[in-house]
This record gives C-alpha cells, sequence and structure tokens, in this order.
C-alpha cells in the first residue's frame, strides 16, 4: 500500500499540473469555438504521456541532474582553480545552447527575414551561413554569460548593478539595430535556455555559492539563467549590425 | 497504442539524447580530466540522467500528439477574423475590425499562458530548488503561480500588441524601468531568484503554442506582417514574471509586517 502511494504521488502531482491546460483547451475548443475535441483517443494517450514524463523528469532531476551540479560546484571550490572554474563555466554555456532546437528553429525564421529585406542574397547557402552564424553568436553570449555569472559568484558582486548594465546595453543596442533584427534579438533571450540546461545550471550556482564562505546560495546562487537570457539580446543585435 | 506512436517515441528520445550528448561530454571530461575524481552516487546519477531522458522524450511526444495540434489549430481558429467578426457582431467588414474586438483572443493569451506556465518543467526544477535552499519559506506552487500570472499579463500585452502594431522596443524598455524600480523596493533575497524567472519560464511547453499564437495573429490582423510582427511575445512572457516575482515577495512582505503589528 505503502509503495503504491509512492508511485502514486508523482504522478498525481503532474497530472495536477497539467489540469489547467486541459481545462483551457477544453473550455476554449467546447464554449468559445463551439467545437467537438477531435480524435479523443490519441488526446488521453498524448496527455497520460505527458503526466508519465513529467513524473519520470522530476524523478531524474532529484537523482541526477541536481546533484550532479552540486557535487562539480563543490569540487571546483575545494579545487582552487579559477582558471578551470571558468572555463567550465564557458563551456557549459556554450555547449548547452549550440544545439537547443528552439534556438535552430528562431536562426531559421532569422535567415528568413533578413533575406526576405534584402540583408542578405535570397539563397540558401547565405540563408544557411546567416542561420549559422546567428546560432553561433548566441551559444557565445551564453558561454559569456555563464562565465560572468560564476565570476559574479565568487566575488559576490550583487546581481542588479550588472543586469541594469545589461538593461542599457539592451537599450542602447535597439537604438542603433536594424529594426528587422529587434524582434528576433529580444525573444532569443528566452528561447536559449533548455530543460536540461536550466536544473545544471541553477544547481551549479547554488552550489558554488554554498561551499564559498560569505556567500549565500539565496542571494547568490540564483542568477546564472537570468545573465544568460539578457546576454544573447545584446549580441544578436550586434550581429545584425554587423551582417 | 500504435506503432506510429511508439516510433513517433523513439524519435524524440533520439533527439532528446542528441540535446543532452553535448552537454554529457563537457560534464563528464570535465570530471575526468580536470576534477580528476569519480563520480559520487555514479550510478544513481547515471539513473538519474535516464529518467530525465525516458521522462522528456515522452512528455514533449505526449505534447506532440495531444496538446500542441489542438492548441495550434485553436490559435489559428481565434485569431481568424472571420471568427472575431462573428462573435463581436459589431461589424461584417473584416477591415474595420477594433481592438476592442479581439477580447477572446486575450483572454486565450492569457490562459494558455498561465497554464503553460504551470506545467513548465524547467520552472518546476527552480521552483524545486528555491524551496530547498530558502528552507520551504518559498513556496513551490506559490513560486509557480507568481511565474504564471507575470507570463499570462505579458503574452495578453503582447497579443494586444500585435493587433495595435505598437512598436515592441517601448513595452520592452517600460518593462525594464518598472523592473529597475521593483529592484530597490523588493526584498533582497527574491531578486535574483525573480531575475531568473524570467528566462525559465518559456521553454518546451510555452514557446510552441505562443508562437503559434503570435504568428496566427500578426499573419491575420490588416497591416502586419508575420516577418515584422510576429516575433516578440516570448520577449513579453520572459520579462513581465520578473515584476510578478517581486510583487509576490513584496506582498509576502507587507502582509507579515502588518501581520507583526496587529498581534
Amino acid at each position: 500500500m505503502d509503495k503504491l502511494k509512492r508511485l502514486l504521488a508523482p504522478l498525481l502531482s503532474s497530472a495536477r499540473d497539467l489540469m489547467p491546460i486541459v481545462v483551457v483547451i477544453g473550455f476554449f475548443q467546447l464554449v468559445v469555438l463551439q467545437q467537438p475535441i477531435p480524435n479523443l483517443g490519441e488526446l488521453l494517450l498524448g496527455t497520460l504521456f505527458v503526466v508519465i514524463g513529467l513524473a519520470l523528469f522530476v524523478k531524474g532531476l532529484e537523482m541526477g541532474l541536481f546533484p550532479i551540479g552540486e557535487s562539480m560546484a563543490h569540487a571546483f571550490a575545494r579545487k582552487g582553480s579559477l582558471t578551470w572554474l571558468l572555463l567550465f563555466a564557458a563551456a557549459l554555456g556554450f555547449g548547452t545552447t549550440v544545439a537547443e532546437p528552439a534556438l535552430i528553429a528562431v536562426a531559421e525564421e532569422a535567415a528568413k527575414i533578413a533575406a526576405a529585406g534584402n540583408v542578405i542574397e535570397n539563397t540558401p547557402e547565405a540563408m544557411e551561413s546567416y542561420a549559422n552564424g546567428l546560432r553561433l553568436t548566441v551559444a557565445i553570449s551564453v558561454g559569456f554569460a555563464i562565465l560572468v555569472g560564476v565570476l559574479r559568484i565568487i566575488r559576490g558582486w550583487p546581481i542588479h548593478y550588472l543586469i541594469i548594465a545589461g538593461y542599457i546595453g539592451v537599450i542602447i543596442m535597439t537604438a542603433f539595430a536594424p529594426p528587422e533584427i529587434i524582434g528576433i534579438a529580444y525573444d532569443s533571450g528566452g528561447v536559449t535556455t533548455s530543460t536540461i540546461t536550466v536544473p545544471l545550471v541553477t544547481a551549479l550556482g547554488v552550489g558554488l555559492a554554498s561551499s564559498i564562505k560569505g556567500r549565500n546560495p539565496m542571494v547568490d546562487g540564483f542568477g546564472l539563467i537570468a545573465f544568460a537570457s539578457l546576454t544573447p539580446m545584446i549580441f544578436v543585435m550586434g550581429y545584425g549590425m554587423l551582417i | 497504442m500504435s506503432v506510429d506512436t511508439l516510433i513517433e517515441l523513439w524519435h524524440t528520445l533520439i533527439g532528446t539524447i542528441a540535446d543532452v550528448l553535448p552537454i554529457a561530454v563537457i560534464i563528464f571530461g570535465f570530471q575526468l580530466f580536470v576534477l580528476r575524481k569519480p563520480i559520487p552516487h555514479f550510478g544513481r546519477v547515471l539513473a538519474g540522467f535516464l529518467y530525465v531522458l525516458i521522462g522528456l522524450a515522452f512528455f514533449l511526444e505526449g505534447l506532440e500528439l495531444a496538446l500542441f495540434p489542438l492548441g495550434k489549430l485553436m490559435a489559428a481558429q481565434l485569431t481568424d477574423p472571420a471568427f472575431i467578426a462573428s462573435v463581436t457582431h459589431a461589424t461584417e467588414q473584416v477591415a474595420k475590425l477594433n481592438w476592442r474586438d479581439y477580447y477572446w483572443v486575450y483572454l486565450f493569451a492569457f490562459a494558455i499562458g498561465f497554464s503553460t506556465t504551470i506545467a513548465e518543467p524547467s520552472l518546476l526544477a527552480v521552483a524545486i530548488k528555491a524551496n530547498q535552499v530558502s528552507a520551504g519559506s518559498i513556496g513551490v506552487m506559490g513560486l509557480r503561480v507568481a511565474v504564471a500570472l507575470g507570463v499570462a499579463i505579458g503574452i495578453a500585452l503582447g497579443t494586444y500588441r500585435i493587433v495595435t502594431g505598437t512598436p515592441l522596443h517601448w513595452y520592452i524598455i517600460a518593462g525594464y524601468v518598472v523592473v529597475v524600480i521593483q529592484t530597490f523596493f523588493a526584498p533582497k533575497l527574491i531578486i535574483a531568484l525573480a531575475y531568473d524567472s524570467g528566462g525559465v519560464t518559456t521553454s518546451t511547453v510555452t514557446v510552441p503554442l505562443v508562437a503559434a499564437l503570435g504568428l496566427g495573429l500578426a499573419s491575420t490582423v490588416p497591416g502586419r506582417s508575420t516577418l515584422l510582427d510576429g516575433f516578440g511575445l516570448i520577449a513579453f512572457a520572459s520579462l513581465f514574471p520578473i515584476m510578478s516575482v517581486m510583487a509576490y515577495a513584496q506582498l509576502s512582505e507587507w502582509r507579515a509586517k502588518r501581520a507583526n503589528r496587529t498581534y
């Protein structure tokens, strides 16, 4: 009985997390659009998949992603080599972003816009090289962001000065960047951080802040994701100006 | 369950593994060559990674199967000028639609922004961590609801912007000003977490549905171009949670203070 409860509890909590979407879609489909729900069987199967998937993800989070992020943070803090830690931070930021599917989609979309606006030639080659350049730009900017973020945790710089400086950077770049790139640049900040990157990077930050004397994990440990969503905006607008 | 579904699930799993591969290479590379230490509880960590992979594959495949097709279809139908003209009765002429006639779109944007954010796995991860680190004073559900409200307001406002065609950057800059002002008044403990919550909200569940909504609107509202106006909803969705999370903390602090004063 107890075992069954332990097995069912995560499934129930995932089902609860999913309830709002089901209610919203059901309401709009039946009441507002006044149409029947198509493929009810597939819908139920898909919902079951999402519930099982979310429950497994949370379990894996606590067993794998959180512990590895924190244990590496502690190991780096004990090793005491700033260079290696910063290199690791930059590699993690770059590596997790460059292959991110959402970013690949946005980069392709951006290439289409650039070709339509005669910024680049309207050929598949030119568009592909533009999209690859953009992806690389975003990945470098995220690597840079995690590096600066880790340096901030070590030095204990207050986060809001850096964020405000970033905001000023975004505003200045907005004034000079070509208008076609602005929407994509603003959106690229949000799409860079994937479901696997976020828990890893969060655990890294919190682990670092709790293993360095004088740092508070709550005040100093968070904030890496914030940098990772801010720098791509600036870098992508810069890319738009250069090309 | 049909064979097709199983094949699709397999493809999704392969895709997820390909996403994780660079991350795994970096982690294990640094662990082996730089830190030169065995990973503590290696078997458990590996099993955890496996759970994450399989869980994400099921999660994404389930979304593809159930929610995305219906959600995207719905976004297209709701933004269709014919539908909007039919519910408002104000005018039969599509070209004369006013921004006020799009109220179902704003409501849908709000509702879908809220509900997809509650189901977002990366937000759940950050909320669990914040709950652990704050020794329980930040509730997992409380934080998620605060973020989800921020996303809901952000996306609703973002659809209004597409309908009216006002420039994106003015909204974002105004948002920045509010965030900076709030930063100086919000409790210090929440600030970093609030900034983070902007970036984590827009992920696997939210982006596809919100992008469909934005593109649908931009392609049907007269005078908008998909290329120029279709983007920007994600930016709204990552800015507004920062405000709502700080507001949530300010509100809790204020209520705690008031409770102290009366008793």
